[in-house]
């Protein structure tokens, strides 16, 4: 067992031609889709950058909810008429109609509380990683577009080269942080 | 002509984290204006736990009142927050940028404004757990899911959780910003709240798709509630409550106070925010638009309850009608309501001059929600005002109470302090949306002129 530091590189743009071309350079000097990070302070359109589609999954959640949130509704009714039977002019003990309030009421809240939980996980957060491990700027915040390298270890000067032919006004290079564990064969 | 603005993201963030980070004197003195009507209120509800329910003016049968109206009240005020936000969400509509995260802010604190009340009106309400919650695990006793009063909290419940996660969800990018931007305690609190959120390609698609769905979630959730709020009257044998039309024309209503809550809201933070490049006369425009439909809509559902009240011929029915009409105070309070509500504020909106100006929309939405108060006053109060046959004795005159009147400010006051505490943490405005507005802008050339357009996905 050995020890890697990993080490990432963060490059800060302008405009979002110049971090599509980054990209495309990147990727030209053998870096994979899922080592390289766009970070902006705004939603920008899917595509924007020349980045690889994100596929999620977010859309079966509010189903799973949904479930959940009726099963608890319909034992809840259910659970409650039975346990204290109200026999009211002989009609039935389990009264159908207002059941389906309380069920769609438990139904909705089910969906969104996992539509929610769905949307942190698929996320990534929170992400309660040490940050110094991969570099952030807060530039990004007041409007510059960040690339980060997040394997850059050992390719240092290149991925620096390459961010910068691209247009970058400034690249942020390796702080070590995290001590990725991996087995060296 | 559409108002755009070139506003920089450095500028956005300097805008609108201006208040969370710095705090102007003012603040402290609205902080203990509001403080004073809300410890009023306290001290009011404190009198009626220790006094009992005979400081309020009940009478043998008139016993939901002020402080019910106050809830169905602010139960319509918070519809209208996540309804404009959502249904703008999902339509995509541009000028829903800087009205969404007010809209829903006021929601949140509406509601829980309006769910204090039934609390409140209870006179102890320590013991409405035994009321709403299946609690009594050795004796077997359990609530009666047939109830209205049992679908309410569960609809009420759902709705406050959903509308907070909604806002929460939304906020996390701001929270980012936010964190970036101080220091000391303040960026330990929000880079708490944000999570680590560093805005990559996948979080903020995940963002959008969030907005979307969660928007498509609480809608019929926002239907829901209105409707089971209306039902507590609906379901119950009171003539002039009993009606099939409720549902609906509390929904409806509910929309209408709302919108114009959001409207009145909208120039208050414009003009305390200097907000005047971010809420623009078109947002106002707009909202004048929207609200004649709502209005005009809101007005059929009423002369629709009307309608069917007198033409049923129904003694009992006719009677209310009679009450609301012609029997002081309430034949006062009857035109009152119906001027303020729509035939004083419609006029002011059929005219694109007078929309477009912040004072008139101020006023005019402000007048909607007295009207909407005595609408649901005049709703709740004569039906159980009127003499019954075979009641031997009878106490007709409902009065309110002072504690009433306090109750009410006390409502406003919580409201204002909980957006006003809001905003001072939390940018009211969203930042992220505002800056996406900017990245999408563009003009195109049509013809001779050139005109706003916006990229959209």
């Amino acid at each position: 067992m050995a020890q890697m530091v990993r080490e990432a590189v963060l490059g800060l743009f302008r405009e979002p031609e110049a971090v599509a071309r980054a990209l495309d350079g990147l990727r030209a000097a053998g870096f994979a889709g899922h080592e390289l990070k766009v970070l902006s302070g705004a939603p920008y359109p899917e595509g924007a950058f020349g980045e690889e589609p994100e596929r999620h999954r977010l859309y079966v959640f509010p189903f799973i909810g949904a479930a959940c949130g009726f099963s608890v509704g319909l034992l809840l009714t259910v659970g409650t008429q039975l346990s204290y039977p109200l026999a009211t002019g002989g009609k039935p003990i389990l009264s159908i109609p207002p059941m389906i309030n309380v069920m769609y009421e438990g139904t909705m809240l089910g969906a969104i509380l996992f539509t929610v939980l769905g949307i942190l996980f698929e996320s990534r957060l929170p992400d309660l990683r040490d940050w110094r491990s991969e570099p952030y700027d807060p530039r990004i915040s007041e409007g510059y577009l960040g690339v980060v390298v997040t394997r850059a270890e050992g390719r240092v000067a290149a991925v620096d080269r390459t961010l910068r032919d691209a247009g970058a006004v400034d690249v942020v290079l390796p702080t070590r942080g995290h001590e990725d564990t991996e087995t060296r064969r | 002509m559409q108002e755009r603005y070139d506003l920089p993201p450095a500028r956005v963030n300097d805008d609108l984290l201006r208040f969370a980070l710095k705090t102007p004197l003012w603040f402290w003195f609205a902080a203990a204006a509001l403080g004073l009507v809300v410890g009023a209120g306290v001290i009011a509800f404190s009198l009626m736990v220790i006094y009992g329910l005979q400081l309020l003016g009940y009478t043998n049968t008139v016993y939901w009142s002020v402080l019910i109206t106050n809830f169905v009240f602010w139960v319509g005020i918070s519809h209208a927050g996540v309804m404009i936000s959502a249904i703008l969400r999902l339509s995509q509509a541009e000028w829903r940028r800087p009205v969404t995260r007010a809209a829903e802010v006021l929601t949140i604190f509406a509601l829980a404004t309006a769910a204090i009340f039934p609390l409140i009106h209870s006179g102890r309400p320590w013991r409405t757990i035994y009321w709403v919650f299946p609690y009594d695990f050795a004796r077997g006793i359990w609530p009666d899911v047939r109830s209205a009063l049992i679908w309410d909290p569960s609809a009420i419940f759902t709705y406050l959780t959903s509308s907070s996660l909604f806002v929460y969800v939304a906020l996390v990018p701001d929270l980012a910003v936010a964190r970036d931007r101080s220091t000391g305690w303040r960026r330990r609190f929000y880079g708490l709240l944000a999570l680590g959120f560093h805005g990559s390609v996948r979080q903020w698609k995940l963002q959008a798709i969030a907005g979307i769905l969660l928007s498509a979630l609480i809608l019929p959730t926002f239907v829901s509630v209105h409707s089971i709020v209306s039902w507590d009257f609906a379901m119950a044998l009171v003539p002039g409550w009993h009606s099939t039309i409720f549902a609906p024309y509390f929904v409806i209503g509910a929309v209408h106070s709302g919108v114009s809550a959001v409207a009145t809201l909208m120039a208050i933070l414009r003009r305390i925010f200097h907000l005047e490049n971010y809420i623009t006369h078109d947002h106002f425009d707009a909202l004048g638009r929207l609200l004649l439909v709502v209005s005009t809509t809101w007005l059929f559902f009423f002369l629709t309850d009307f309608y069917f009240g007198v033409f049923s011929r129904e003694p009992m029915e006719l009677a209310v009608w009679e009450l609301r009409l012609f029997t002081p105070p309430y034949n006062v309070l009857f035109p009152i309501f119906l001027l303020t509500a729509y035939l004083i504020p419609v006029p002011f909106w059929l005219f694109r001059r007078c929309r477009r100006n912040v004072a008139i929309m101020f006023w005019t939405s402000l007048l909607v929600n007295v009207g909407m108060w005595l609408e649901r006053y005049i709703l709740i109060v004569p039906p159980l005002s009127f003499k019954q046959p075979f009641t031997f004795e009878w106490v007709p005159a409902y009065t309110p109470q002072p504690v009433e009147y306090v109750l009410t400010l006390f409502g406003f006051g919580l409201v204002a302090s909980g957006i006003l505490l809001f905003s001072k943490l939390f940018p009211i405005i969203p930042l992220f949306d505002i800056k996406e507005g900017q990245v999408l802008k563009r003009e195109v050339q049509v013809g001779r002129v050139r005109v706003p357009a916006v990229i959209r996905e």
